[in-house]
């Protein structure tokens, strides 16, 4: 495991500069909220989820229902349930620890683990397992740094939550980069605006959400020949 | 604090076991099966980067383009972190440059 670890670890640098720089505005934002280092380290350690995490500090604030806190989180982290299909058999051969793996399926751990094969000598299981524990350490370390430099530094944090819009560009230009059809992508900006238009910027989520779902399943026999069109083509290069 | 020590629990746990269920629920749908519906594996791929643009602008919801300073401020700093993103590629380079320079223009630029 020891080896697993040390090979994994250049893997995860990437996700460990994000989610250190992440992970520590959402401390200071939580300690803004009144909530010390130990409530960043148990938030983080058992929800794991950075965007959420971030918009779940104005439920700090008072004034949301649990059932309206049920609702965002249902549709903020509604893509994860995609997430697991890309790994259902290389986890299920991980037994028990399958539902870690599961659990910890960020944006950023799923990201890394498509893209990536263990060296040699090293076991598939143990270096997925090894990715998966490291991106939450530093996400967790990130946070308590961030709750603890939150009580020690008081300076001006307006904007510091700009971190998270930031975060989302940064995955969204990667996305773009590397799907061959940019209709996905156009078509959750698109859905978006209108649902803004529509709806107002009050109820956001749900309904965007449901546009972006009717539209991708609407245009899925366009999008979808795209998908095989450029697969196809990038077969013919050498 | 201005929630009790329970309603933050509460609030806590509510997130964690929704945010749990969500990841799990491929392995406990599909894991006997064996075969996954077409239609699940389209939207799992076509869905990222949606969600994505989805989260960009659920972000800058309370942005107003009709009042001062219209939404310039967002519009500059976004366009600084894709620029810095195309160019070095660096993640944490992109990530907080943009918050800091965001900083400085909603700090004292735009007041």
């Amino acid at each position: 495991m020891k080896q697993a670890i040390k090979a994994a670890f250049p893997a995860t640098i990437p996700v460990l500069l994000g989610y250190l720089s992440i992970g520590i505005a959402f401390g200071l934002l939580f300690e803004k909220a009144g909530y010390n280092f130990i409530w960043a380290f148990f938030m983080s350690f058992i929800i794991y989820a950075g965007a959420m995490q971030f918009i779940a500090v104005s439920f700090f604030y008072g004034g949301i229902g649990l059932v309206q806190i049920a609702i965002m989180t249902l549709v903020i982290n509604f893509r994860h349930i995609f997430y697991g299909l890309s790994f259902l058999d290389k986890f299920n051969e991980m037994g028990i620890k399958k539902w870690y793996m599961a659990f910890a399926l960020t944006d950023e751990t799923y990201s890394l683990l498509c893209g990536m094969d263990p060296p040699e000598g090293i076991a598939k299981k143990k270096f997925f397992l090894s990715v998966a524990m490291l991106d939450q350490s530093y996400w967790v370390l990130g946070s308590v740094i961030g709750s603890l430099a939150g009580s020690l530094i008081t300076f001006d944090t307006t904007g510091m939550d700009f971190a998270m819009t930031a975060l989302f560009t940064v995955i969204f230009i990667d996305q773009w980069k590397s799907y061959s059809t940019h209709i996905p992508a156009l078509t959750g900006l698109g859905c978006t605006l209108a649902a803004l238009l529509i709806f107002g910027h009050g109820n956001l989520v749900i309904p965007s959400m449901c546009l972006i779902v009717l539209a991708l399943m609407l245009g899925r026999k366009q999008i979808e020949k795209r998908i095989v069109e450029i697969s196809e083509k990038e077969d013919m290069i050498p | 604090m201005i929630l009790s020590f329970g309603q933050s629990i509460l609030i806590i746990m509510v997130i964690a076991v929704i945010t749990f269920a969500l990841r799990a629920a491929p392995f406990i749908l599909f894991s006997r099966s064996g075969k996954t519906p077409k239609v699940i594996t389209y939207l799992g791929n076509v869905l990222p980067p949606a969600v994505m643009g989805m989260l960009i602008l659920y972000c800058l919801r309370n942005v107003s383009v009709v009042d001062s300073p219209h939404g310039l401020p967002e519009l500059i700093a976004v366009a600084t972190v894709v620029a810095l993103h195309l160019w070095r590629k660096n993640n944490l380079l992109s990530i907080l440059g943009g918050t800091i320079f965001y900083m400085v223009l909603v700090q004292f630029v735009f007041i």
